[in-house]
């Protein structure tokens, strides 16, 4: 009898376990406000904020319904490769391994706004904006460079006087878009940074603490004098953080703002063959304006559509994105792709086949 | 002529009546055993999913998921022994601290506190188990983790001179296996305070009384009466925080700095399976790291199994050995 109540009382406090447990789980939204929907997406969480903004006005002005889940660019990859989507996100292009596994075919890489990361930092009582060269970044984050007086950090920063502090460096411990880009940038910069760390969504940290999602990292920065990180262009206007000055390719220092990344965009869409599959990197790209840590993120649609209404509905969405889109974008802190490359886009879209048969 | 119909018209309901309740008794007692077997087979068919996923992990990489600390996506190398290390002692942490206290809020509301004060304080010590465990992790980043790194840690290592250990040395970050050990304390204390309040309580007056005539004082009447009648539960109690505390994934995630490594300190950032799944999963996408992922989720869930097997064979012996 008592042996049942404790097996009870047990099985009670459990069932209460997995509640706390599911409160507890990360919430992604899905954003469909009844009704039928006509096409459902999936994947990157950094652009939401712009998409929902997109879906919900595309659906005043068309009654189109766009229902979008932002489970991370992993998930988007997957479910549009397994087509239990019509179209996927992704805030790092997919690799041609992931291609081949799609099970509909080719599939497309549609730009649609940019992100960029900046490099934020707390450093009680230095006002003036820090200015840091690719080289010294890639030194912070790979602890070769470990208090804020060496000689590398105030050489560049004449006028401003830095602490006789340890370094700590703040890193994402989630996958993530803004990760990707980080590396991306330092594995494009540094040939040190190249042979031992690499890029990717997540990677093998040399040194430092992870936070999750750019609040963890922000949040640790603001509370640890001294320490040293990377978030979302966005995430640090919106909560007025304090950023470096990154040195870019042409030798300017640039602060990062959303016309500083559409002109990054811009240096490296002049070079772009005709053909380009918009699988590109642009950090470190070339112009004198141009923000060095920037990056595309992608809708990802299939070539061969295999319902013909869908497919139609999909594409006008995107044409609707690459043009009235674009001009909503910087509203929230989202840099719109340069006007011509837009064009471009657009004119790829039309090589995506409505007829059904593959 | 006219009792007759009514005599059949009744005994027809009457044995209709008993027609309807025996069907009624078969319809329950089969949505009862569909209840019964819904649920083990709910287990085992998750059980599966996620060994099937796990499998191309473990055949490429073996027991090394476990054995190696080297967890380096690039490089096809999944080494999860930091992670295995960081959940057994962030838990073990959480226990050692959540216990006594849990036990002594028990033994103070079913034993000492006056009526009126039992209901308020032990539905707010329950209330602990109701809050969203990302409240729990945003509280540990803006009110625990400053607190650490500005007082108790300094504190622990300067204060007490526990410097001189390995296990409060190292600088004070903040985020660390020391935080992530609290506030998994505060997050399993009150599965075990409100069991052991419940076991507490049903421990027969008689057991008391007894023991008090026999010239006991109320301390002895606890020690020796009271809560060795109610050892069973309190270990089942205790087995349930432990249970919270292996699983918990977005307080602890929040907390405790993520870094896979290995160090005997507190102060040292760490990571837990259950972070490492939750930091990764949305956004992997190689297959063999997704298996990896799969193939930690699996050596959690064995682990888990394991507690709750451990804590059943308590129970089991400790309530035999009373019996005796």
């Amino acid at each position: 009898m008592r042996a049942l109540k404790v097996a009870a009382l047990m099985l009670l406090a459990v069932g209460c376990a997995k509640e706390g447990a599911n409160n507890s789980s990360t919430a992604s939204s899905t954003a469909s406000s009844g009704g039928s929907v006509d096409l459902t997406g999936a994947g990157a969480t950094f652009p939401y904020p712009i998409y929902s903004k997109w879906f919900s006005d595309y659906a005043k002005q068309t009654g189109i319904k766009i229902n979008y889940q932002s489970i991370g660019s992993g998930g988007g990859i997957r479910q549009v490769s397994e087509q239990t989507v019509d179209f996927g996100a992704s805030d790092g292009p997919m690799s041609d391994e992931e291609l081949a596994k799609a099970k509909g075919g080719p599939i497309l890489h549609v730009p649609t706004v940019l992100g960029a990361d900046v490099i934020t930092y707390n450093l009680p009582g230095v006002t003036a904006a820090l200015k840091f060269t690719p080289d010294l970044i890639a030194g912070i984050f790979m602890g070769r460079v470990t208090k804020w007086n060496d000689s590398r950090i105030t050489s560049l920063n004449p006028g401003v006087s830095l602490p006789n502090q340890d370094i700590l460096v703040v890193h994402r411990s989630d996958g993530s878009g803004t990760t990707y880009i980080f590396t991306d940038y330092l594995d494009k910069v540094s040939p040190a940074w190249h042979a031992s760390v690499g890029k990717g969504k997540e990677v093998k940290w040399p040194v430092g603490l992870g936070g999750k999602g750019n609040e963890g990292v922000a949040g640790q920065i603001k509370q640890t004098p001294g320490a040293i990180g990377y978030v979302e262009l966005a995430y640090a206007k919106q909560n007025n953080l304090p950023v470096a000055a990154v040195r870019n390719k042409a030798g300017q220092y640039v602060a990062a703002s959303v016309p500083a990344v559409t002109a990054a965009a811009a240096g490296v869409a002049e070079s772009l063959p005709a053909n380009t599959d918009y699988r590109i990197s642009i950090v470190n790209a070339r112009g004198a304006d141009s923000y060095p840590i920037s990056s595309f993120t992608w809708i990802l649609v299939y070539q061969h559509q295999t319902d013909a209404v869908k497919g139609k509905k999909l594409v006008d969405f995107l044409n609707w994105a690459l043009t009235e889109g674009e001009k909503v974008a910087p509203t929230l802190d989202y840099a719109p792709l340069p006007t011509a490359m837009a064009a471009n886009v657009r004119a790829r879209l039309t090589t995506i086949d409505l007829a059904g048969a593959k | 002529m006219t009792s007759l119909p009514l005599d059949w018209l009744q005994s027809d309901r009457r044995r209709l009546r008993v027609d309807q309740s025996a069907i009624g008794d078969r319809v329950y007692e089969f949505l009862t055993a569909l209840c019964a077997l819904v649920v083990p087979a709910l287990v085992v068919a998750i059980a599966v999913a996620i060994f099937a996923a796990a499998w191309p992990a473990f055949a490429r990489l073996g027991l090394s998921i476990v054995t190696t600390s080297d967890w380096d996506v690039r490089g096809g190398h999944f080494g999860a022994a930091p992670a295995l290390f960081g959940t057994l002692v962030s838990s073990a942490v959480a226990l050692i601290i959540a216990t006594p206290l849990a036990i002594g809020v028990a033994i103070f509301l079913s034993e000492f506190s006056p009526s009126w004060l039992r209901q308020p304080v032990g539905f707010l010590v329950d209330l602990l188990a109701a809050i969203p465990s990302v409240v729990y992790g945003l509280w540990g980043i803006f009110v625990l983790i400053p607190m650490l790194r500005q007082q108790v840690m300094p504190f622990l290592r300067d204060g007490l001179h526990l410097g001189a250990t390995p296990f409060f040395s190292g600088p004070a970050y903040g985020p660390s296996m020391l935080a992530a050990g609290l506030i998994l304390a505060v997050m399993a204390l009150p599965y075990i305070s409100a069991v052991s309040r419940e076991v507490l309580m049903a421990v027969p007056r008689s057991q008391r009384e007894a023991a008090l005539a026999l010239g006991a004082t109320r301390w002895e009447t606890i020690r020796d009466a009271v809560v060795p009648y109610a050892k069973s539960g309190i270990i089942g109690g205790i087995m349930l925080g432990l249970g919270r505390a292996l699983g918990e994934t977005m307080a602890v995630t929040m907390v405790i700095g993520n870094r896979p490594e290995i160090s005997a300190s507190l102060f040292a950032p760490g990571y837990t399976m259950a972070s490492l799944i939750a930091n990764e999963f949305s956004e992997a996408t190689n297959d063999l790291h997704v298996s990896a992922l799969m193939a930690v989720g699996a050596v959690l869930f064995v682990i888990t199994l394991i507690v709750n097997a451990v804590a059943r064979w308590l129970v089991w012996r400790v309530s035999r050995v009373r019996a005796r």
